[in-house]
């Protein structure tokens, strides 16, 4: 490796950490080296990698529908719905799509360029680091990396410490479908993200929560490295007078406790009045009756919580307000029942904190004015519902709020569109992926204008010394430029 | 500060930056205030850089006014909401993109086009529907007071602000949270703003620079190849990002290059080039002192004349650089060319390799093939063939760095789109209940397959086809019974 020293504005190798002290070095260098080589990069390598993760899931379907089940108790119609099927719909969408994503783009050009070629050249970033989290750990580890490898990068998958099942299948098995000279799984807690955070990455797409997400991007500011942030937040769900009280309760009910509520874009919490309250509440419970049974705690559709800590966190959160329905816990299976609270206070730890549980707390509001006050006084959601007959309703909460997405009279449903971006702002996030925005955002976006040497003599009127008649000339081209003619 | 800070933020809360009116008329203000305050504003400009009012209206104002049109004309179709393609689930729904403003926009100016550099980035940050804090860099110091004097005068006074102050003001307000930021200048700077942005999760746009590689391939016309690269290189006495930082060539072409190059710059400056109107000077002592300093130990091949006093530098060449030199350590931002002597296009590739990916490249050839190659086995930020500085001027094109030299890009719609959140949106009914006792709990195998059928892409289009067949047989067989009633 060349001597830094020597180099000035030489790339720094990446590798700060003592040589030897660090697990990481090695295999980024052997990365790095790879994109180096330029293997990656055309198309029918990327399409053998994707095809490869296409073959992963497939034939361990049911080593993954196992690791789900022992991680987070997943049933296996979830982990198909919310899991393993996205990922093929996304492996499949990038295969089919990968020469058109790939395509140099080309652009309007003004009356200066019209005899110029004029394109933006998709190019891979580089050495790409994907930290996924543990809630959707087969998901929210492969989705990105369909982008990151269509787009050609060299690819570092940190899956997470906590959904051990998973990050087992992820480092053992995945690898053997990918070429390793430019893919690698490194496994490890904070301590060890810490440390791999000190090398450079070309791009790093984080998903957790805003607390680390704030880490990542300082990390990432040492060596300008752009970062996407999937991060979190309380996703306010307002359930208005005017509506059918138990389709509403049925759609909520649904998209709060699948993955036992462990979901980023899940309702957080509802907003409504008393009235509609009063009525909400008969509604939920049947809707939780007729999902999980009586007994939900033997029903085979309900998961647990992920692990002790989170189980503790949240049963501590069952003392806030009044349960009105569930308020169950084991701690033997880290069960917790389906929950509705009320009467909640605003300064109550669940409505300070994202629950990430199957707990929904029932705040009152007098209408949609005061809906739209509370969400504004807090921080920008990941997701945002709002339910209602009425589309006045519908529209006049998605005017006046900011959210990463929203669903009117729906959940998340808008996940499995592959275009719809799924993505966050202010506190829950930036950037997006999913489909063709995976592509774009792993890939940088080169303007590249290739001018003839030809006909230099119009171009005199751009050279010093400038006359009065040249400077009228100039102005009148250039404010040409929305002239798209050829 | 906080005051004024905090003031733009209610000014954003009231809502009142956002209907497409208020935009327009804010947009067409500013257009006004170009036109009709054009002396001050180039007054600014060249009292700040040594400028000539025509080379300051040429490379800034008219950018401006050309962004400020754009974005009139295109406002209605990029703030109109995108239809996104649905499936079978949601077939019967509304799904779309909604373009919508972030906040408050921070931006930072640099001082080597105090206006454009400031301006261009309000122009988008206005069109997206945001209110604006504009922080003009205080090294451009009459650029900076004229833009606190002109803009109130303008623009909605709450909404948009100009905060002046040096480095101390700047880390002071950089304390704020705001909804995104954009930052042209170094990438040290860069990295200190990227570090204030990550405490309050603040996405960035850093626009910064490095040193931009010009490949001259003996296969060119190097006539017009010299020309334009001395056109890009001096202009603005090389205080320009984009502007080619040094040249790699074969070493026979060195003299050619040389000669080259003098001969333009005759041609741009006359014989006299302190006395001609068209050349610039450094921005202040400290920049013509450290650009002093690379010329130590250099074969100066043409120029290398200086005038402190005026801090004036003349167009210099420098042949046979060794890259480990001083010179070839950081970015130029002067009117000095080193040349380094390559001996093929893979050296010059391995050259720039080794290196930070640059904000620009610049390529002359006449072998397209060549060209092709070279951009495909390397990075930047943005690419210009035959020509220098060329794709900046471009609004379809968007202008941004990678690696060091930035990440994010504007202009045009990439100016519009950075300063909005493109919020997905789904609105279904709360009728049809029916249809989605499907998704919900207890799951049986037979509803995993329903599953797959509306998730699964092709498992839905197979099945989709074969149920449209048999819906027409269907159809078909009414229709035939019918006519036979």
């Amino acid at each position: 490796m060349s001597d830094k020293g020597s180099k000035g504005l030489a790339k720094d190798p990446g590798s700060e950490p003592t040589p030897g002290m660090d697990p990481f070095t090695d295999t980024l260098q052997r990365l790095r080296e790879a994109f180096g080589s330029g293997r990656t990069r055309p198309a029918e390598f990327r399409a053998a990698q994707l095809r490869g993760l296409g073959r992963f899931l497939r034939e361990n379907k049911q080593l993954l529908q196992g690791a789900l089940a022992q991680d987070l108790h997943k049933s296996a119609f979830e982990g198909d719905v919310s899991e393993i099927i996205i990922c093929q719909n996304e492996v499949d969408l990038a295969l089919k799509n990968l020469h058109a994503w790939m395509k140099d783009e080309s652009v309007a050009k003004n009356l200066f360029t019209q005899l110029d070629s004029a394109f933006i050249r998709k190019e891979p970033f580089g050495l790409v680091l994907i930290v996924a989290p543990w809630n959707y750990p087969v998901n929210l580890t492969l989705v990105p990396l369909v982008g990151a490898l269509a787009a050609g990068n060299c690819v570092v998958l940190k899956p997470s410490e906590i959904s051990k099942g998973t990050e087992k299948v992820l480092a053992e098995v995945l690898p053997r479908y990918l070429d390793q000279s430019c893919f690698a799984v490194v496994l490890g807690g904070p301590e060890e993200t810490g440390q791999l955070l000190k090398h450079k990455f070309d791009y790093i797409l984080f998903t957790g929560s805003p607390r680390v997400g704030k880490i990542i991007m300082a990390a990432a500011t040492k060596h300008l490295t752009p970062v996407t942030l999937e991060l979190g937040g309380k996703n306010p769900c307002y359930v208005d007078d005017d509506c059918d009280p138990q389709t509403v309760a049925n759609r909520v009910a649904w998209f709060r406790y699948f993955n036992t509520g462990q979901t980023c874009v899940a309702p957080d919490y509802v907003l409504c009045s008393p009235e509609m309250q009063a009525r909400l509440l008969p509604a939920l419970q049947s809707a939780i009756t007729r999902f999980y049974g009586e007994d939900p705690q033997s029903s085979p559709d309900l998961g647990r919580i992920i692990n002790h800590k989170h189980f503790q966190r949240l049963r501590d959160l069952l003392s806030c307000g009044r349960v009105a329905i569930g308020g169950q816990s084991d701690e033997s299976e880290c069960y917790i029942a389906p929950t509705v609270l009320v009467d909640v206070q605003e300064t109550e730890p669940v409505m300070q904190e994202e629950i990430f549980g199957p707990i929904l707390p029932i705040m009152n509001v007098r209408g949609l004015d005061e809906a739209i006050d509370f969400i504004n006084r807090r921080e920008k959601p990941l997701a945002l519902y709002a339910f209602s007959n009425s589309n006045q309703v519908v529209n006049r909460m998605l005017d006046r709020t900011s959210s990463g997405s929203f669903g009117g009279n729906e959940g998340f449903m808008y996940m499995t569109l592959s275009s719809m971006p799924l993505g966050g702002v202010g506190n829950s996030g930036m950037g997006r992926y999913h489909g063709k925005f995976s592509f774009d955002t792993f890939s940088h976006h080169r303007a590249c204008l290739l001018s003839c040497s030809g006909l230099e003599k119009l171009n005199a009127i751009r050279y010093p010394p400038y006359s009065e008649w040249k400077q009228q000339l100039i102005s009148w081209a250039l404010g040409k430029q929305s002239c798209t003619l050829l | 500060m906080e005051r004024e800070v905090q003031r733009v933020r209610a000014a954003f809360r009231s809502g009142r930056s956002r209907p497409l009116t208020f935009r327009r008329q804010q947009l067409k203000a500013l257009r006004r205030m170009v036109q009709e305050r054009e002396k001050d504003i180039l007054a600014a400009i060249t009292a700040d850089l040594s400028k000539s009012e025509l080379n300051a209206y040429s490379q800034e104002v008219i950018s401006v006014l050309g962004e400020i049109d754009l974005m009139l004309e295109k406002l209605p179709e990029w703030a109109a909401a995108t239809p996104a393609r649905k499936n079978l689930l949601t077939m019967l729904d509304e799904a779309y993109i909604q373009p919508e403003p972030l906040g408050v926009v921070l931006i930072i100016g640099a001082w080597n086009y105090p206006f454009v550099l400031t301006i261009q980035p309000l122009i988008g940050a206005i069109a997206a529907g945001n209110a604006v804090i504009v922080k003009p860099s205080e090294i451009s110091e009459n650029t900076a007071t004229t833009l606190a004097e002109l803009l109130p005068q303008y623009l909605d006074q709450d909404l948009y602000a100009v905060i002046n102050g040096g480095v101390e003001e700047t880390t002071e307000l950089l304390k704020h949270r705001f909804d995104h930021i954009l930052y042209t200048g170094n990438a040290t700077v860069g990295k200190i703003v990227m570090e204030a942005a990550a405490k309050h999760l603040t996405p960035v746009t850093l626009e910064l620079g490095g040193k931009s590689p010009c490949y001259v391939d003996r296969d060119c016309d190097l006539d017009v190849a010299c020309r334009r690269i001395a056109w890009g290189k001096y202009m603005n006495c090389g205080q320009t990002c984009i502007a080619p930082d040094y040249v790699l060539c074969e070493p026979a072409l060195q003299d050619q290059i040389v000669q080259k190059m003098k001969d333009a710059v005759k041609e741009f400056y006359g014989e006299n080039i302190k006395e001609s109107p068209d050349y610039e000077r450094i921005i202040n002592l400290r920049h013509f002192k450290r650009i002093l300093s690379l010329l130590e130990g250099q074969k100066v091949a043409f120029g290398g004349e200086t005038d402190e006093a005026t801090r004036y530098i003349a167009p210099t060449i420098l042949t046979d650089v060794d890259p480990g030199s001083k010179v070839m350590q950081e970015e130029i931002f002067g009117p000095v060319l080193p040349i380094v002597p390559v001996k093929s296009a893979e050296e010059a590739v391995r050259f720039i390799n080794e290196r930070e990916k640059p904000l620009a490249l610049y390529i002359f050839s006449q072998d397209n093939k060549l060209t092709k190659w070279l951009i495909d086995h390397t990075s930047s930020g943005g690419v210009t063939g035959n020509d220098v500085i060329m794709h900046f001027m471009l609004s379809s094109l968007p202008f941004g760095g990678v690696g060091s030299s930035g990440m994010g890009a504007y202009h045009g719609k990439y100016s519009f789109d950075t300063f909005s959140h493109q919020r997905p949106c789904l609105l279904k009914s709360l009728k049809r209940e029916g249809a989605n006792k499907l998704r919900y709990p207890p799951n049986s195998p037979s509803k995993v397959d329903w599953a797959k059928f509306f998730l699964l892409r092709r498992f839905s289009r197979g099945k989709l086809r074969l149920l449209l067949l048999t819906l027409l047989g269907v159809l078909v067989a009414v229709l035939i019974k019918a006519g036979h009633c």
